[in-house]
């Protein structure tokens, strides 16, 4: 299942490297990574591949949990809700 | 990966409060009825439990992979004045109690069909089921009752709008919160999963998922990009809002159905308000231009408002349906309760913004020696709106005992406060008091 991870908040030393080994250790691979300041934040997101069968509502725990240590706000959704919104096909 | 449309999305989320309003399951209790009316509460207990057992566990499913809040699951049945007719029971309470015991068994928030359709004249479960609604809402938790008293086609069955009256103010002597729970309607829709006036139609498919999705504050949002633009331009940045806000619903409405192997109905576009700040739909109609809601131009603005959502979500899902459009429940806006409080917005102005927009005179608390023919009066006029427009219409009024122009009346929760607005003094009793029905207007006659 293709996720998009998505990190809003203040930059700091660490941020990707905490995200993915927490991904990794999850095994969940990286499909793509960006990153940029818009409107003043930081934002960076990933496309992840998400293991089938995984429990979302542990997964978006975990990472809520290491957003809090890190200062940011971190969720991970299912990537059709973005191409819902914004894409037709 | 567009970083600019998922960090759109993101704001949209956790700073604007989009969210789904409802994952509403529409549950056909044709089957259910039966001349011995307890096992006809126990067939509608077990179907509703069996058919929306994992209704609540699948929007939970939904919102953790999906991280899009879900407010509400639930449940619309077939009007009880059809399915309790043939037990010939005097008083339909205990088939209220069963639907409440089953919301409960399933986790639901509300459940709605509680419901009479008296347009064109009372069968005789009809005139049970209403005689049963104060008992019935104040035995009740999560039961939501309506009666659909005209339609454009049938005209306005005056007897049912006087019998309302009595009702409303029966109701609200035993507990004022009794009228959150009650819609009188004309025009009804039959797969509105917006709560209280839901119920599940009976040309509806046995059981169909509708989804109610919402979304005043994102509205807001996206109108503060074109401040001092035309008329034009706010349309059109309307319907594109509209658009990716009925995209989301057609996509979790979709999920939920497959999820629970029925069919998927519709998605009811209608920007909701809730009591929270940034959820307002009258900070729309002020960012749109009005200094205050309920000021001149307070119609015109929602008239634009409320199409331009429609049109919106039209090309965003499979089928829009339910009232899809803004809803302005007094006690729910932030917004609205403050033009209220500054004197901006009365009654009579509410009554002519029904005319323009979804529903009609909404969560509206009144003094509790309001006449019983005053009410019925208000739900005449605003049936008349919604025969004449050819467009749903409702009342949801709360005589609240003891209370008085400038007290505050609080709901709690969702529903939020109300200041008590005043009602026209002048009677209305001589006009109630005929009775008999109001023709259908000339325009009905389309065959």
């Amino acid at each position: 299942m293709k996720s998009i991870l998505t990190v809003l908040g203040e930059d700091k030393v660490g941020i990707i490297a905490e995200v993915s080994a927490l991904l990794a250790k999850n095994n969940i691979n990286i499909l793509d990574v960006s990153q940029t300041i818009m409107q003043g934040n930081f934002v960076m997101m990933m496309a992840i591949n998400v293991p089938t069968g995984m429990n979302n509502r542990e997964l978006n725990e975990a990472f809520s949990s290491l957003g809090k240590k890190l200062g940011v706000e971190i969720t991970v959704r299912n990537a059709k809700i973005y191409d819902a919104m914004h894409n037709l096909d | 990966m567009n970083s600019e449309q998922i960090y759109e999305t993101l704001q949209m989320i956790s700073n604007e409060n989009l969210d789904v309003r409802t994952i509403t399951m529409g549950i056909s209790l044709l089957d259910c009825i039966d001349s011995d009316s307890d096992r006809a509460c126990q067939k509608i207990y077990d179907k509703i439990t069996q058919k929306a057992g994992k209704l609540v566990q699948v929007g939970q499913q939904i919102e953790a992979e999906y991280g899009i809040p879900i407010a509400n699951k639930r449940v619309t049945v077939t009007p009880i004045s059809l399915i309790a007719a043939a037990s010939h029971d005097n008083n339909y309470v205990k088939y209220a109690q069963t639907l409440d015991r089953a919301a409960k068994a399933i986790g639901i928030d509300f459940i709605g069909g509680f419901t009479a359709l008296a347009q064109k004249g009372y069968q005789e479960g009809d005139r049970i089921l209403i005689n049963s609604l104060p008992e019935a809402l104040t035995e009740t938790d999560y039961v939501c009752a309506s009666v659909n008293v005209g339609s454009t086609k049938s005209g306005i069955n005056m007897d049912a709008v006087a019998q309302m009256g009595a009702v409303v103010v029966d109701a609200a002597n035993r507990d004022y919160m009794n009228n959150a729970k009650l819609v009188i309607f004309c025009n009804a829709v039959e797969d509105n999963p917006f709560m209280a006036g839901g119920f599940h139609g009976v040309s509806e498919p046995d059981t169909v998922i509708n989804v109610g999705v919402s979304g005043p504050g994102v509205v807001k949002n996206a109108l503060e990009k074109v401040k001092g633009q035309p008329m034009d331009v706010v349309a059109e940045t309307i319907k594109k809002t509209a658009f990716k806000v009925t995209r989301m619903g057609q996509l979790v409405g979709s999920l939920a159905a497959d999820a629970l192997k029925t069919p998927f109905g519709i998605v009811d576009l209608s920007l909701a308000p809730t009591a929270a700040a940034g959820d307002s739909v009258a900070e729309v109609l002020e960012e749109i231009g009005v200094s205050q809601v309920g000021t001149h131009g307070t119609t015109a603005a929602l008239a634009m408002l409320n199409d331009a959502v429609k049109k919106g979500g039209l090309m965003a899902c499979s089928h829009v349906g339910g009232l899809s459009g803004a809803f302005i429940p007094v006690s729910e806006d932030a917004g609205m309760i403050k033009s209220v409080e500054d004197g901006t917005l009365n009654i009579a102005k509410l009554e002519a913004m029904t005319a323009v927009c979804s529903v009609g005179l909404d969560m509206i608390a009144v003094p509790g020696n309001t006449p019983k023919e005053t009410i019925s009066a208000m739900i005449a006029d605003e049936a008349a709106i919604g025969m004449i427009n050819s467009k749903t219409t409702a009342v949801r009024v709360i005589p609240v005992p003891g209370k008085t122009v400038g007290d505050t009346v609080e709901f709690g929760g969702l529903l939020g406060h109300a200041p008590i607005m005043a009602v026209n003094p002048a009677e209305s009793k001589r006009l109630i008091e005929r009775g008999g029905t109001i023709p259908a207007p000339v325009h009905s006659f389309k065959n």
